[in-house]
């Protein structure tokens, strides 16, 4: 009689001389509840305690709809701005030598690096009107500070890195053959980069963007100073956190960071429909 | 070859895969215009600002007792959350990069998560933990323990935001590293710390250093999240760059820059290790595979 097929067990795990398994998990997963799984489910409790209904009146009271219109619009404003300069900075990063090349590189990550209080009293100092460009674009009778354009070029500040960094490491890998080929058939340049190169980069630079998007969203210290922080007009969702916590109004406070929650969740769902499209597509992310 | 290659004109014939010099150079100027006056004029402002009065304006910044106390709190905020986060990143890139399990995707989603929170939330979700009406807030009361408006939460939230550096360098590095190494000191009687502390540190460690000095920029320079469960008690609750955001509030702009100016200036060095170690290193600190 013959023995069935031996079917291979599902297991949680798969076998393996290297010890620690059990140790480094279990620090890794308690860890991880302690400080992150445990106070966000906190804010998660608060929020359905509120219900739906009640989420949808903070949303639509009008201070708040005004301060999530403004952080939403300028984000997206700024990360177009972001994604378009972040790509010419890659480019040129990746493409071109030039003399400095390396520290402009390294600049690029000034963002990540510099305080976000840091990059805002110096934003707010150099936009206002008695400031270095505030000054300037004075004159051109565009006031930049405490208006929503303070907020922009905060948020295009903070938004660049992301862009960047993104799209060189592509830019890095494309193949130059497939260039020297479209030229050998008769593309101009210009018509080889628009059908050639930039098709298989606009994943990327979509992911950029959605990266940017949601970092300019949530960022608090580098706008708050340049904005003016004027209700219905300059004010960020995330300072109207802040105010909220100072009125001991928990729930409101909850019912913003939910919404925002909710919007940046479907923009992180956006950046991985994306990048799962670009795998069919392109075949790498 | 190189006979026949010198017989040919000098000039090089116009490349067809990059475009004409005029237009190269249009666009380096563009993106070098650029950063400059989105990137390097605001850093350059800290430090025009910080010494607008001279040196003896801006030394007196820091000769006062409030700075003082906002320096010992970022270094100690520092001094907790880098190692905390060093710890962990270590252990869940072992437990992630040496063995197949299920649910990884998973485990890895849910270490960024802090990366994708807004810092001024990522300060609310421990008010409401810790906080006078949160969660655990009326038992804390009675037994007479202040997390919230305390150095507790300023350093739990610093670690939150901080949560995902180490981890996220070290696991794509650690996969790709694969266990060969690990194993082969095993077979050879090895204990499992000792093959940790001989093969995988040493291979992992420029990667780790990496890592650190970003957890470390980040740790110190945090505002959002620190600035809503701190309080603001100056003296007591107030980290550099909340220091910093106070004295810019009473328009004391000098002073303000001036204790801008040290941290920017953390910002710079991190800057210039974090370069070097990407030059001279490259291939120790990333997975050289497809990522960013």
């Amino acid at each position: 009689m013959a023995e069935p097929p031996l079917r291979p067990r599902r297991r949680f795990r798969q076998p393996s001389v290297i010890p620690g398994f059990g140790l480094t998990l279990g620090y890794t997963l308690t860890c991880l509840s302690l400080v992150v799984l445990l106070p966000l489910a906190a804010l998660v409790v608060r929020a359905s305690g509120l219900g739906f209904s009640g989420i949808w009146e903070v949303a639509t009271d009008p201070r708040v709809a005004s301060a999530l219109r403004v952080s939403f619009g300028v984000s997206a404003l700024a990360a177009l701005t972001a994604s378009v300069f972040g790509f010419l900075v890659a480019w040129v990063l990746t493409r071109y030598d030039f003399p400095g090349r390396r520290i402009v590189d390294a600049v690029v990550d000034l963002p990540f690096a510099l305080p976000t209080a840091v990059a805002g009293i110096a934003l707010a100092s150099l936009y206002a009107p008695n400031g270095l460009v505030g000054a300037q674009l004075a004159k051109l009778g565009i006031e930049a500070a405490y208006t929503p354009v303070g907020i922009y070029i905060a948020m295009v500040f903070i938004g660049l890195p992301f862009a960047v960094r993104t799209v060189q490491p592509l830019i890095v890998e494309i193949d130059r053959e497939i260039e020297e080929a479209s030229a050998t058939l008769g593309a101009g340049r210009l018509h080889t980069l628009t059908r050639v190169v930039l098709p298989p980069l606009i994943p990327a630079v979509l992911t950029g963007f959605a990266l940017a998007f949601a970092r300019g969203v949530g960022e608090y210290g580098s706008i708050i100073f340049i904005a003016g922080n004027l209700p219905y007009v300059s004010e960020i969702a995330p300072l109207l956190i802040v105010i909220k916590l100072s009125e001991f109004d928990y729930g409101g406070a909850c019912a913003i960071a939910t919404i925002m929650l909710g919007i940046s969740f479907v923009t992180l769902l956006a950046i991985n429909l994306i990048q799962a499209w670009s795998r069919r597509r392109f075949g790498y992310v | 070859m190189s006979e026949i290659a010198t017989d040919l004109p000098r000039h090089q014939p116009a490349s067809v895969v990059t475009e004409g010099g005029l237009v190269r150079g249009l666009l380096i100027a563009v993106a070098i215009v650029f950063l400059a006056l989105f990137l390097v004029l605001p850093l350059a402002t800290v430090f025009v600002q910080a010494f607008a009065k001279g040196w003896d304006a801006y030394l007196a910044a820091f000769h006062e007792a409030d700075a003082h106390a906002a320096i010992r709190l970022t270094l100690i905020t520092a001094a907790i959350a880098v190692p905390f986060n060093l710890v962990f990143g270590i252990m869940a890139s072992w437990a992630i990069a040496k063995f197949e399990f299920a649910g990884k995707n998973l485990l890895v989603t849910l270490i960024d998560l802090p990366f994708s929170v807004s810092p001024v939330v990522s300060g609310l979700i421990y008010v409401l933990v810790f906080g006078s009406q949160g969660l655990i807030g009326p038992w804390l009361l009675e037994h007479d323990i202040q997390i919230i408006f305390a150095i507790p939460g300023i350093v739990l939230a610093t670690i939150f935001v901080t949560f995902p550096f180490v981890a996220r360098q070290l696991i794509p590095l650690m996969q790709e590293q694969g266990t060969a190494e690990e194993e082969a000191a095993l077979t050879l009687g090895a204990s499992g710390w000792h093959a940790f502390r001989t093969v995988t540190l040493p291979n992992i460690r420029w990667g780790l250093l990496y890592s650190v000095l970003l957890c470390n920029a980040r740790a110190m320079g945090e505002f959002g999240a620190v600035s809503v469960v701190s309080g603001h008690i100056r003296g007591l609750t107030n980290t550099l760059p909340l220091h910093v955001e106070i004295l810019y509030n009473e328009y004391n702009f000098v002073a303000s820059f001036a204790v801008a100016s040290l941290l920017a200036g953390l910002a710079l060095v991190t800057l210039g290790l974090k370069s070097l170690l990407e030059w001279r290193y490259a291939g120790d600190i990333a997975a050289s595979g497809r990522r960013h």
